[in-house]
């Protein structure tokens, strides 16, 4: 496993969730990831943000990894969920919240 | 940087051959498709494999060439 896939790694199994993004949760710097920090936030699930635009390594890396072209990419517990379209599909029809339920992870907004 | 949205079409109804796909060109440059993807071949994948088939299908020009491809996937139903 080559360095940056082994920082990528240890990202995704050290965090319960974590959101490979332009721009951070607070300023993203993408629409796309804008959006999927938006659902996040409003779940309510605590997560990481690992901000690629400070990282060309990981930005590249990142798309090797999950063999996924695009940013953003939402890990959870480990496992790669989807980009924006997915998780907004996800979100809009329930699942994504089913999901950090099945595993786990407790969120502050009942879903 | 355009890709006609007739190619898109063509190089996932290649790999998809019973595929029902649209493509809507969303800010009318050439860069920026939605595509939704019908097809067989979803069924008993995840979302990701699905995504993952149409992204393969119009192979390295995602991310690159296609700045950005809205994708959304489904079975048909009987």
């Amino acid at each position: 496993m080559s360095d940056v896939n082994a920082r990528i790694d240890a990202e995704v199994k050290n965090n319960d969730v974590v959101l490979f993004m332009k721009g951070t949760p607070q300023f993203p710097m993408c629409g796309f990831s804008g959006q999927v920090a938006q659902i996040l936030g409003y779940i309510g699930v605590p997560y990481k943000g690992v901000n690629v635009l400070e990282d060309q390594e990981i930005r590249e890396g990142i798309k090797a990894y999950s063999n996924w072209p695009t940013i953003p990419q939402l890990y959870v517990k480990g496992e790669f969920v989807g980009g924006c379209d997915i998780t907004r599909e996800m979100f809009q029809a329930g699942e994504l919240q089913a999901l950090f339920e099945e595993k786990g992870i407790a969120v502050k907004q009942a879903s | 940087m355009a890709m006609d949205a007739h190619e898109i079409e063509r190089m996932i109804k290649a790999a998809l051959p019973d595929a029902a796909v649209e493509i809507k060109d969303l800010a009318g440059d050439g860069d920026h498709y939605a595509a939704t993807v019908v097809s067989a071949a979803f069924k008993g994948k995840t979302r990701v494999q699905q995504h993952q088939m149409v992204y393969a299908a119009v192979q390295g020009n995602m991310g690159g060439v296609l700045h950005a491809l809205a994708v959304r996937t489904a079975v048909p139903q009987d």
